[in-house]
């Protein structure tokens, strides 16, 4: 391990050096398997996965069917399953009802098809409050809902993760599966944003 | 179990602060305590469920005010010493080395 520092480490940098270093030693952990799990979730699992499900459930009905039937079954027909994943429930936005997802308790998501979550959906703030004022929370994320728009907060346990199906936008109709993916933004997945077309 | 983390419906806990373009990590510390959970639990020392536990057992004040993966830390220290695995000797020992360059 370096101790080629140009400033002296934090408290907690020191706790986790400490900690893997002693895990090395002991021959309880691979470095390598800690490597490889880092660059997977920086650099390969993450919300791209969770948009190409999306843009399939646009294009295509039966697998839209398949996908609200059996979220765990129809995302691993794309090649997405694995750990955090293992039970996958996927809720569609209408016209009339609008989704959102939270985990009040902890932290729980979708990592198969969202990857990590982001730091403000496992703040206490977005946690205490997006059950209690989810029209006001959606607000400071720029979402304004109609008073005719039923919301529904879905509050993930143990083992179940939730993903939203976002509502299709306007104007793309004939856009390929590929083109359509790529207006699909994780905040739309968790339900806290609409999915909407550049420049309208 | 009851405790500071059953924060839904909860007053007073600031202001939602949303990061644009966030990045998956924000320090280099928190690369490594994420990518230990799988080589962790590899090991079969504790699972997930207790990893859970081990953090709701924290304090409000610590829970509070210490981040995402801290929290993962504090559950990883407090699982392996709780379970023999290392010694808070060794830890506190270790810590020592590392903060005077020694390792």
């Amino acid at each position: 391990m370096s101790t080629n520092h140009n400033r002296p480490l934090s408290e907690v940098e020191i706790r986790v050096k400490a900690l893997e270093s002693l895990l090395v030693e002991k021959g309880l952990i691979d470095p390598a398997a800690v490597d490889a799990l880092i660059d997977a979730y920086e650099h390969k699992i993450g919300p791209r996965n969770g948009a190409k499900v999306v843009a399939r459930a646009w294009t295509d009905p039966d697998y839209k069917q398949r996908l609200l039937v059996d979220g765990t079954k129809a995302i691993a027909e794309l090649g997405f399953s694995g750990v955090q994943g293992e039970d996958m429930v996927v809720i569609e936005n209408t016209p009339q009802v609008h989704n959102v997802l939270v985990c009040t308790l902890c932290s729980c998501y979708p990592w198969p098809t969202l990857g990590l979550p982001p730091v403000w959906y496992k703040s206490a703030p977005y946690r205490s409050r997006v059950v209690s004022e989810p029209r006001g929370v959606l607000q400071e994320f720029g979402l304004e809902l109609a008073d005719s728009v039923q919301v529904r907060v879905w509050d993930s346990t143990a083992e179940l993760r939730y993903m939203v199906l976002p509502e299709r936008p306007a104007g793309t109709e004939g856009w390929t599966e590929d083109a359509l993916a790529e207006l699909v933004t994780r905040d739309a997945m968790i339900g806290v944003t609409k999915v909407v077309v550049p420049g309208k | 179990m009851n405790g500071i983390h059953d924060l839904g419906g909860m007053h007073g806990l600031g202001p939602l602060v949303v990061e644009a373009n966030e990045p998956v990590f924000h320090h280099d510390w928190e690369r490594r305590v994420f990518g230990m959970f799988l080589p962790i639990f590899a090991t079969g020392t504790f699972n997930v469920d207790e990893l859970r536990a081990a953090i709701e057992r924290m304090g409000a004040p610590a829970y509070l005010n210490t981040t995402y993966y801290e929290h993962w830390l504090h559950a990883y220290e407090t699982l392996l010493v709780g379970k023999g695995v290392l010694t808070q000797a060794e830890l506190a020992a270790r810590q020592r080395q590392i903060a005077a360059g020694a390792h």
